[in-house]
């Protein structure tokens, strides 16, 4: 059977994005793009963008956005979803917009089990501004706020959201997976594909954890970020699903 | 045949698609874009097989592929 052909999605506008060369930001935004395109959904959405470098996102999506105050996007996209449940709703969030300042939005809105789609652009690092330290910054991974790399002794060892989220009760998917490689991308996609139809069927929170990179503030090469991320990243983050409820069944 | 096109415009010349395509199709170009990236160019001679590795890497849906 030959492959289907591949065209630039709807959902994205024709301009080059705003993001570093071979940052997995415009990745996620692709993916974004490409299922909402297969769903339909772009003119019923309304994605809830972060602070962070997914804020660049605004000129690269071409469908409507609301941007939240720094970690606020989980409490905005609620707002949002129960005043028009009609709408597609998703938030797009860094780590240390979700991680840190928004961790109690993000725990509130998972516990909830509102009816929206979180996607979790985890880089472990703060991009945007420069490369400090984020609370998935990896033990011994350097930040300009550990210059010697993260010693646990003195800010404790890098969260995982996942794993955290999982022991909630209402959260419905809980899935990590990578950015690294094409058939971590297809997984991705899947998982988002997933995530997408859970609150179109109504069934509640969804929370998609991406690994990703960020080749500028880890000082490597594009090719190099995404081994670096093989070697260490999805060592100490392993990709899985940590709630699925159909799984279960 | 499939044939692999590249928007020029929308090309950062990241490279990621370089290696993965185990045809040699792409290629970065001599020429830059309107931001200054030498945007990758599918290479004359090399066979695409329609395959998708690149297209499912490109962080910037810069390329497209007709089968
Ligand atoms: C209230 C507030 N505090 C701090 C900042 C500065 N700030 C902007 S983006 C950011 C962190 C972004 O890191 P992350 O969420 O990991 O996203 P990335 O850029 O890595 O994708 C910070 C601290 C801000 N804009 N507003
Ligand atoms: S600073 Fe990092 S996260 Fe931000 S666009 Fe550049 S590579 Fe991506
Ligand atoms: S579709 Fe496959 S064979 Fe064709 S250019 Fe892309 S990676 Fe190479």
């Amino acid at each position: 059977m030959m492959a289907a052909g591949y065209k630039r999605p709807e959902s994205l506008q024709k301009r080059i994005t705003g993001y570093c060369p071979g940052c997995m930001h415009g990745q996620v935004n692709k993916l974004i793009a490409e299922l909402l395109d297969e769903f339909g959904l772009r003119e019923k959405t309304i994605g809830v963008l972060p602070i962070g470098c997914g804020t660049l996102s605004m000129m690269n999506f071409n469908f409507d956005l609301v941007i939240a105050t720094h970690g606020r996007a989980p409490a905005v996209a609620t707002g949002v979803k129960r005043s028009a449940p009609d709408r597609f709703v998703f938030t797009y969030q860094g780590d240390g917009d979700l991680a840190a300042i928004g961790l109690s939005e993000i725990m509130h809105c998972a516990n909830r089990g509102e009816n929206v789609t979180v996607i979790f652009v985890n880089n472990s690092i703060y991009g945007m501004t420069g490369g400090q330290l984020a609370p998935t910054t990896l033990v011994g991974q350097k930040s300009t706020t550990t210059v010697q790399g993260r010693n646990p002794k003195e800010v404790g060892y890098p969260m995982k959201m996942c794993e955290l989220i999982s022991q909630l009760q209402a959260p419905r998917y809980v899935v990590r997976r990578a950015l690294d490689s094409v058939p971590n991308v297809i997984q991705a996609k899947q998982a988002l594909k997933k995530a997408f139809q859970n609150q179109l069927d109504g069934k509640g929170f969804s929370f998609v954890e991406l690994l990703s990179n960020c080749p500028t503030n880890w000082g490597l090469s594009q090719s190099e970020s995404l081994e670096w991320m093989r070697a260490n990243t999805m060592k100490y983050f392993p990709i899985g699903d940590f709630r699925n409820e159909e799984a279960a069944l | 045949m499939p044939v692999i096109s590249v928007l020029k415009e929308c090309c950062k010349s990241c490279q990621l698609c370089v290696p993965v395509c185990k045809q040699g199709v792409l290629a970065v170009g001599a020429e830059t874009n309107a931001k200054g990236y030498n945007a990758v160019v599918p290479q004359e001679g090399k066979k695409c097989v329609g395959c998708r590795a690149c297209v499912t890497i490109c962080p910037e849906a810069a390329l497209e592929l007709e089968v």
